[in-house]
């Protein structure tokens, strides 16, 4: 069986339309949109702030905590329980491992910087969207950190390496693999890596390099997201 | 090869490369990443002869010495207040720094500042841990009584108060009110209500517009054309 064209017309290596929006939660130190088609993510940054209980202090450094959650109504028919569960939890804790190594929380001692992730509405690459918002919302919480993360997701549908699976990729009728990783675009490293599915070493490596190429792209739309920002409407620039 | 990707006052983000090769030394908000100076945070780029720095547009307070900030007492120990601060640390202000009054052994320190009172302080240590002590005696520390309190983006309070108090004594005229802004972002401010109104309205206005050129005569007009009075800008002594 072969995968001639993708069931929304989309090429291979083509990326679901983006959305990106910074300060969106007005409240919170930081905050962002993303969108990758119909998966949308908003993040909520909140801190450097004081820890309790004071066991969970780390006199080190600054503690990142991440919550990942889909609301009730996200998904396609089925509703969502809401409150945590055993894949939330999990994609929590990918989530914080992906962005923790590009913090720097050195400065903040026993203190926190908690992120939360709310989904919406979700059709899969609903971790990679977290990732996204959860990356530019830290930046404009103005923590210092050596890079943004973007991520997706890459994988196989039959014999074609495809970039940015939807959920009827995902569910299709054949061998899938399903690859999220998260990139740092100017560090070139990887951060996050997992993988649902069966893939040859040669397609996860043409799968890998085509996540990277797409991850640059999205860095883009990021960084014109965090800059967007400061452009006011109306306000004249005096030289 | 030495090359300056950036421009002075453009806006960058965590992980944009701003400068390749060794003839420049990376500053605040910057590192090297191999030959290239990357940039480490949100803010506005500013070069000041071979270095590269990173004005922050954003980000919590966090307490320095040397800083007048105001604080709210949260709590009263046996010798002295815990103060909460607007970052992540609370300071202590203990009873010998606090007053120049006398304070009998085992009196009620609420008598003196009680709990959820402002206070003007200043921060007189800071350890590698971050456990902070604010003092109280020295020119212009007080307790606040009435007045409003906002909050505000602490990296915009430079902007706020203008060089040498320019723009905090251009809103004071403007609308009559007494105005004290901590570097911790947390600005009070006490007049008659339509004024102190005012005067949030132009500190938000600040705030949101303070990274393009010619603020305090945007500013000026603002107030001008809100008040009707002729205003000045003058240099605090």
């Amino acid at each position: 069986m072969t995968y001639e064209r993708r069931i929304d017309g989309r090429k291979f290596d083509e990326i679901r339309p983006m959305e990106a929006k910074v300060g969106v939660i007005k409240r919170a130190d930081g905050s962002a949109m993303f969108r990758f088609g119909n998966t949308i993510a908003y993040a909520a940054v909140y801190g450097p702030r004081n820890l309790y209980p004071k066991f969970l202090q780390d006199p080190a450094q600054g503690i990142l905590r991440c919550y990942y959650n889909m609301m009730p109504f996200s998904s396609s028919g089925e509703r969502v329980r809401p409150g945590g569960s055993r894949r939330s939890k999990e994609i929590s804790m990918v989530t914080e491992k992906a962005l923790k190594t590009v913090l720097n929380l050195k400065e903040y001692p026993n203190s926190v910087v908690d992120v939360f992730i709310e989904l919406p509405q979700t059709e899969a690459g609903s971790r990679c969207a977290g990732i996204c918002a959860a990356s530019m919302a830290l930046a404009d919480a103005g923590l210092i950190m050596k890079d943004m993360v973007s991520a997706i997701s890459v994988g196989r549908v039959d014999d074609k390496v495809v970039v940015d699976l939807d959920y009827s990729e995902e569910s299709y009728d054949g061998i899938v693999a399903d690859i999220p990783i998260a990139y740092l675009p100017t560090l070139g490293k990887i951060t996050l890596l997992q993988m649902d599915g069966i893939v040859p070493k040669k397609m996860l490596i043409d799968a890998l390099q085509q996540g990277i190429k797409a991850c640059q792209k999205i860095s883009e739309v990021q960084k014109k997201a965090l800059k967007q920002k400061y452009v006011l409407e109306g306000v004249e620039d005096v030289q | 090869m030495v090359e300056v990707k950036v421009k002075d006052k453009d806006i960058v983000v965590p992980g944009e490369i701003l400068a390749d090769g060794m003839g420049y030394v990376p500053g605040v908000g910057t590192y090297r990443e191999g030959e290239a100076i990357v940039s480490e945070r949100v803010g506005v780029v500013s070069i000041d002869g071979r270095a590269i720095k990173l004005i922050p547009l954003s980000g919590r307070y966090l307490p320095k010495r040397g800083d007048t900030i105001l604080c709210q007492v949260v709590d009263v120990t046996m010798n002295g207040w815990r103060l909460e601060t607007n970052s992540a640390y609370q300071a202590m202000l203990s009873l010998k720094e606090a007053t120049s009054e006398f304070i009998a052994r085992g009196a009620d320190l609420r008598k003196f500042y009680d709990l959820g009172d402002y206070l003007v302080c200043k921060v007189s240590n800071v350890t590698s841990q971050m456990l902070v002590d604010v003092m109280m005696k020295g020119p212009g520390l007080r307790k606040l009584n009435g007045g409003r309190v906002i909050s505000v983006n602490c990296n915009k309070v430079p902007r706020i108060i203008g060089k040498h108090g320019s723009m905090v004594s251009l809103i004071k005229e403007a609308s009559g009110c007494q105005i004290i802004v901590g570097q911790n972002g947390l600005v009070w401010m006490q007049g008659n209500p339509e004024g102190e109104l005012l005067a949030v309205r132009t500190i938000r206005m600040i705030e949101t517009e303070s990274h393009i050129t010619g603020l305090t005569n945007r500013i000026k007009d603002f107030l001008e054309k809100t008040t009707g009075k002729t205003l000045e800008i003058r240099m605090e002594q």
